[in-house]
């Protein structure tokens, strides 16, 4: 292990170490717990200059229930919900299938349509926005929550794509022999034997797409305009142009979008970084 | 009597069964992947070579586009902060090598913190930007408050032209050294510790160990690192819309947000020009987009 543990170190520097590491997870979370503490004062500490001292009285209930009373903020957290759950859903069972050809079959063009998928995985959204917001506008699903799901289903197939195929790939390919030599399938393998074996995969993709879709900002503000539509990222930045300088509204608001991805992150951790991580430890 | 029957039906299908079943499970996500993401980007190029309100019939200009593009001030902030901001960015490798060397310890409570150090990568950039510009807030927010405390009056970080693309990048590199943290922290997490025996054995330390016997084992963390900051620099769009629009007077505009701004918002939809600055970024984004799959390439021969 590297640093030495800590453990084999002197007892002063062990104490040392454990004093630091509340103090270095403060200053870093600083910038949140800012927040959070504003989040539940009044509008009387904010107007009164009120910021950083102990709040004169908790506003907890008050702001929270402000908001979703006074603005469409529970609107725009539901269609989050309308554009995540099935991007997700749709995502993973498209990279699923491509995924499983590029990893168990070969053909000739198997690697290139595999440095496709990665490729495009990379580009920059704004070489897409002219023409996706043009064909969504042709559609009918410019600023519709369906408009949305199918670009970014269509969008995240590759990273999904390279996820899959490289987890499948390490799955033994003996499985897959004997069963075809049984008569079985093409797709009864895939459905009977091979999914159930990527189910990790699919935890560790699902967390992480629902994070990446829920805090979108950039897609939801070109493909969707009426308040019918948007998502939460982009009906933050809108509820801050009306709550100027109600930073307790703004804060408590902030937190209300972050909570979904949040709340997901702390409850499948593992799954979370073992999607993120991928590639981190080989190759 | 299955497996008679399925050996008197050799129908084209039951031939050609292994070479077919790979292009039927490609076909929506190849479908989806070309009409969303592969097409767009010719269109965009094409696109580049017109002049297009979005409504009216394109009119067809050549190059007028990036004759433009040669001549406007605007595109050359822009490029030069988004080299700023891919410099600086680059900052996130080693302090998340060093945050996450700081929590390679077996401490009690060691997994909260390091699910806490991470967690500014879960926000939204949204929540982030928001986040920190009331940090900056020269009036009250937090930063005024610790400069004050040293006596120094804090400057309007955002509503300054020389400070505002750094204070930006400093909110983005939150959630990126997060990113980056995590990354290493579990490249640390399968260093070999034999290796590491013997290094101690030979008398390597600290700095020597870290950089003799450690970091080449990081190589692949370290290379993701890398390439995911790049990514996040070119990308970066969220932060500078939420702070400051790219103000002030666009000083902090980037080619992602200037092409936005060009194409479509009230500055107007001219989204050939728009479609010009996007290509220029594709390009630049396509240097990093090779490399990277020639090193996947390098891998899987390796691999196969």
């Amino acid at each position: 292990m590297f640093p030495k543990p800590i453990e084999k170190s002197s007892e002063a520097l062990q104490r040392t170490y454990k004093a630091i590491l509340p103090i270095a997870l403060f200053i870093w979370l600083l910038p949140l717990l800012a927040v959070m503490l504003t989040s539940i004062r009044s509008a009387g500490d904010i107007n009164a200059g009120n910021y950083w001292g102990w709040p004169t009285e908790f506003n907890l209930i008050n702001n929270y229930t402000d908001i979703f009373l006074n603005s469409k903020i529970g609107l725009y957290i539901l269609n989050s919900f309308k554009v995540t759950i099935p991007t997700v859903l749709l995502t993973l069972t498209i990279s699923c299938l491509t995924g499983y050809a590029l990893a168990i079959y070969r053909f000739r063009v198997n690697m290139f349509l595999f440095f496709v998928f990665i490729a495009g995985n990379f580009v920059p959204f704004q070489i897409l926005m002219v023409p996706v917001r043009d064909l969504s506008l042709q559609l009918g699903l410019y600023d519709t929550t369906t408009g949305l799901v199918l670009f970014h289903s269509a969008f995240q197939t590759g990273f999904c794509t390279l996820f899959m195929r490289n987890f499948m790939k390490a799955l033994p390919f003996e499985l897959i022999e004997s069963a075809r030599i049984d008569g079985i399938s093409e797709f009864k393998i895939f459905r009977y034997i091979v999914l159930p074996l990527v189910r990790p995969a699919l935890a560790a993709l699902a967390v992480l797409i629902f994070t990446f879709i829920w805090n979108d900002y950039f897609w939801a503000t070109v493909l969707v305009q009426g308040d019918h539509a948007l998502p939460v990222t982009a009906g933050l930045q809108s509820l801050n142009g009306q709550w100027i300088s109600q930073w307790q509204l703004v804060s408590a608001g902030s937190i209300i979008a972050a909570f979904p991805p949040v709340i997901l992150f702390f409850l499948l951790q593992r799954h979370f970084i073992a999607g993120l991580t991928l590639g981190a430890t080989k190759g | 009597m299955a497996v008679a029957s399925y050996k008197n039906h050799k129908t084209f299908w039951h031939r050609n069964r292994i070479a077919i079943t790979p292009w039927l499970f490609l076909l929506p996500g190849l479908f989806m992947f070309l009409i969303y993401v592969i097409l767009p980007i010719f269109q965009s190029i094409w696109i580049s070579f017109y002049e297009w309100d979005g409504l009216s019939p394109k009119n067809y200009v050549g190059f007028e586009n990036y004759l433009e593009l040669i001549d406007d001030e605007n595109f050359y902030t822009s490029l030069k902060n988004n080299i700023i901001w891919l410099i600086l960015y680059m900052l996130a490798v080693p302090v998340g090598l060093f945050i996450a060397l700081f929590l390679n310890q077996t401490v009690t409570g060691i997994r909260i913190y390091k699910s806490l150090f991470f967690f500014p990568f879960v926000l939204s950039q949204i929540v982030v930007g928001l986040v920190f510009t009331w940090f900056y807030n020269p009036a009250n927010g937090i930063f005024a408050i610790i400069l004050g405390f040293f006596g120094v009056e804090a400057p309007s970080i955002l509503g300054n032209e020389d400070y505002v693309t750094y204070g930006i990048i400093a909110a983005g590199l939150w959630p990126q050294i997060a990113y980056c943290m995590i990354l290493f922290l579990t490249g640390l997490n399968n260093v070999s510790p034999d290796q590491v025996e013997a290094g101690r054995l030979d008398n390597a330390k600290g700095w020597k160990m870290l950089w003799y016997i450690i970091l080449p084992q990081l190589r692949p963390a370290t290379f993701i690192a890398i390439v995911v900051t790049v990514i996040g620099a070119l990308r970066s769009f969220d932060l500078i819309s939420i702070m400051t629009q790219g103000g002030p007077y666009g000083s902090s505009r980037v080619l992602a947000y200037y092409m936005y701004e060009t194409a479509l918002s009230e500055y107007g939809y001219r989204m050939g020009y728009g479609a010009t600055i996007a290509t220029i970024l594709f390009l630049i984004m396509m240097v990093y987009i090779t490399f990277f799959l020639w090193r996947m390439y390098q891998q899987e021969k390796e691999g196969a």
